[in-house]
């Protein structure tokens, strides 16, 4: 059984978002770090990318895998997890805390509402 | 879908399973940094039993697997008891497959050949049987040809104390054993073929067993601290070694010379073989593309398909990457590519197009990594 924390929301490609005012943190769920295997390597966007929604704001691999990550939700990049570079075992051991990879300030704080809550997301990934 | 005689082992220890060459195949266990450090550090398993596994019989034997595969087989001792890596090769040099030729006796040997060719060398295997006869009519009746691969099972015991660990399990001196020599050995009450051969650029041995026997030899190995290691490790620890894979490196239309295998064809071989001729005029021709190893410099991960350009050039590439991983033993992406000759030189500095950006590489001497 992964890991799904119930205040935070999801998308079916396995991002989740944490909102705190008009901004949100922005990673990969448990599920996603499980089925990936150990991450060696993680591309981020720069500070002030403006994203809109589904839009590809990086790559992780593991080992053998690589995968693209979608933006939940539209919005302007204001940080990034700079630390996981060289340290991205981060996002295996602690996916929702220190493996967080971009912060994003919302154009619009509603559209997430639109995105999973964790009891249908946990359905979508069969738990 | 088939499955081998450990794949329910597999499953109890919660191996990930996915499908590979038509098989269900353990791609990982508890992870694949976990699996490649128990490999380079101490005894990983594998379960090969998906790799195809032939007998071939009779007094025609010898000649038949002189004229069908390139290595020179009558430098295996008559008596047995060596091994040598070999390929089939099409006449016109393109390579059907890579194979290792176990040789057990005179008139005996085994070819082990990759799960995703079984078919196609099966197939490859019978037709030349008949050609081969027809110039001989003597030796038709005289090459016998059997798939073992369902009846027997093979594990992989890798790692700088896989000697030590089969040797506490085993009636005889694995030491003892030479590289790439083989015997029957009984190992933890099970009788095996025992091969100094592997995959990974460790030490260590291949044992062929009985499918029955394939569950308990395994847990014999495990309960001696053997660690299961899946797909993925194996796939990481053969590129680090610089190991090739048919499909990535080599294929059809991939000659021996340009897949760093010139060393395997043995042009003085007396007998007539598949491919002689072009072979040898392939031999001494200038080669216009070769694999070399690439090192990424920043951190970036190289893999299979990525084009590789001259550092600035314009758009052609002149290379393309065969095979990328991460390497836990360089902690950066490796590769092999293959390259326009006038870029292969080691330490030519070379851009990777990942993702629609170029990371800088160095041609890197290979292999990666080297522990036999």
């Amino acid at each position: 059984m992964s890991e799904v924390p119930p205040d935070y929301k999801y998308t079916k490609s396995h991002e989740w978002i944490k909102l705190d005012g008009d901004t949100a943190t922005i990673g990969i769920t448990d599920h996603a770090q499980e089925e990936l295997g150990d991450i060696v390597y993680v591309e981020l966007p720069e500070v002030g990318r403006v994203l809109s929604e589904d839009d590809t704001f990086g790559t992780v691999e593991s080992v053998k895998a690589v995968s693209d990550l979608y933006a939940p939700i539209a919005g302007e990049v204001v940080e990034v997890n700079d630390a996981l570079t060289g340290a991205e075992a981060a996002i295996n051991d602690s996916p929702y805390e220190s493996g967080w990879m971009i912060k994003v300030k919302l154009k619009d704080p509603a559209q997430a509402q639109s995105l999973l809550d964790a009891a249908t997301y946990k359905s979508e990934i069969g738990e | 879908m088939l499955r081998t005689p450990l794949y329910e082992a597999h499953q109890k220890a919660g191996a990930r399973i996915v499908p590979f060459a038509g098989w269900e195949m353990p791609v990982q266990y508890k992870g694949v940094l976990n699996e490649c450090r128990a490999v380079r550090e101490g005894v990983g398993l594998f379960d090969v039993s998906h790799m195809g596994r032939v007998r071939v019989r009779g007094n025609g034997s010898l000649d038949y697997l002189q004229y069908l595969t390139v290595n020179d087989v009558a430098r295996l001792p008559e008596g047995g008891g060596q091994a040598q890596y070999s390929l089939f090769c099409r006449d016109a040099g393109g390579i059907i497959d890579d194979i290792i030729v176990y040789r057990l006796g005179v008139r005996e040997f085994i070819i082990v050949v990759n799960a995703s060719n079984r078919d196609k060398d099966l197939a490859w295997m019978r037709h030349h049987r008949r050609s081969f006869a027809s110039s001989d009519a003597a030796h038709h009746a005289d090459v016998i040809l059997e798939d073992e691969t369902n009846q027997t099972a093979l594990i992989a015991v890798q790692g700088p104390h896989a000697i030590d660990l089969v040797d506490a399990l085993s009636d005889r001196e694995v030491a003892a054993l030479p590289r790439f020599g083989l015997d029957e050995s009984v190992v933890a009450g099970v009788q095996t073929l025992m091969a100094r051969t592997g995959y990974t650029g460790e030490d260590g041995v291949e044992l062929f067993c009985r499918t029955e026997e394939a569950r308990g030899l395994w847990q014999s190995l495990v309960d001696k601290g053997g660690v299961p290691c899946g797909l993925g490790a194996r796939d990481t620890l053969r590129l680090e070694s610089a190991l090739p894979l048919y499909g990535h490196e080599m294929d059809e239309h991939i000659h021996p010379y340009e897949a760093r295998l010139g060393w395997v064809v043995r042009t003085d071989k007396k007998s007539d073989f598949l491919g002689k001729n072009v072979l040898r005029d392939l031999k001494s021709a200038p080669r216009s593309k070769v694999l070399v190893g690439l090192e990424m410099e920043g951190r970036a991960i190289p893999r299979q398909g990525y084009a590789v350009h001259a550092p600035e050039s314009g758009d052609a590439a002149v290379g393309i990457v065969t095979s990328g991983t991460f390497s836990p033993m360089k902690e950066k992406g490796i590769a092999m590519a293959r390259v326009d000759a006038a870029h292969a030189a080691t330490g030519t500095p070379v851009d990777v197009l990942i993702r629609d950006t170029r990371h800088a590489a160095r041609v890197a001497p290979l292999p990666f990594y080297k522990n036999v």
